[in-house]
């Protein structure tokens, strides 16, 4: 049973894949272009989730 | 002039879209969010097997590939929503019986319950209330998400402990910078169907709190 899943969950993610390759084309060609100081605005917040997942970790262990 | 007051009407016609927009995207997403919760409680209760997140999985994946984007801008797709939301629920439920089996499960699950919502709300808040348009994100997380997308397909096979580690903490990551992706889109006016707003941040959610789930236990071990 299990593995019949796993085979249909596979062959449903590669569909996903192919699914997603048009607006992944869409957004790389079409996307707007990072200005000056972008990314450090989202790695900042992204820095802060890994903190918080590190702060959950020590809490359960 | 007259110009001039057209700009501001449009201006103030497009603002009042897009809070709408974001009150109706909150309002689906607690809808949502608390019918997935009923839904795995009822599942706990029937104590369904585990292989019941598999099959939720896969059913909503099929349902929002194939039948929500048909229906996203009709009545139906509220009822889409709820019926994806709702099998999400279902395979949830499994999973956390599953979890309220190990010895420091109800702490896990708790801990993974609490540092989700910490997760969105601190990212949502971020992007609403950051002039700054997320949008440029859209190339890195669709080509992010194809990456782990393989990932995942390769370690369905290879099951191994580290892959599935590093896949779930690529996932929070990939979920986080897509909260601000779809927050920034609404508030700027690039999302204007709230079924599909919805649908995006309740991925991210699901997603968060699955790969803190899976990163707790493994991690939250006594060795």
């Amino acid at each position: 049973m299990t593995l019949f899943l796993q085979i249909t969950l596979a062959v449903v993610l590669v569909m996903m894949l192919f699914f997603l390759w048009p607006t992944f084309k869409h957004w790389q060609e079409h996307g707007p272009k990072a200005k000056e100081g972008d990314w450090q605005a989202v790695v900042l917040p992204l820095a802060l989730v890994v903190g918080l997942v590190v702060l959950l970790i020590a809490l359960v262990r | 002039m007259a110009n001039a007051d057209y700009s501001i009407v449009r201006g103030a016609e497009r603002a009042v879209a897009t809070n709408k927009v974001l009150k109706n995207t909150y309002l689906l997403l607690s809808a949502t969010l608390a019918f997935s919760a009923v839904m795995a409680g009822v599942s706990m209760v029937l104590a369904l097997p585990s292989w019941m997140y598999l099959v939720s999985v896969i059913g909503a994946i099929l349902m929002g590939m194939f039948v929500l984007p048909r229906t996203a801008n009709s009545s139906a797709g509220i009822g889409v929503i709820f019926g994806i939301t709702g099998l999400l629920g279902l395979g949830l439920g499994s999973i956390l019986t599953a979890y309220l089996a190990l010895p420091k499960g109800p702490e896990i699950i708790a801990t993974a319950f609490g540092g989700t919502g910490l997760i969105f709300l601190g990212l949502s808040g971020y992007a609403l209330t950051a002039k700054r348009d997320f949008s440029f994100l859209g190339g890195f997380v669709f080509a992010g998400m194809m990456v782990v997308l393989i990932a995942i397909v390769a370690n369905l096979f290879l099951q191994m402990p580290a892959l599935s580690l590093a896949i779930s903490a690529a996932i929070i990551l990939l979920m986080s910078a897509f909260i601000l992706f779809d927050t920034s889109r609404i508030v700027n006016g690039g999302e204007t169907n709230y079924i599909m707003a919805t649908y995006g941040l309740y991925l991210s959610i699901f997603n968060i709190f699955i790969s803190l789930l899976q990163i707790l236990g493994i991690m939250g071990g006594d060795d």
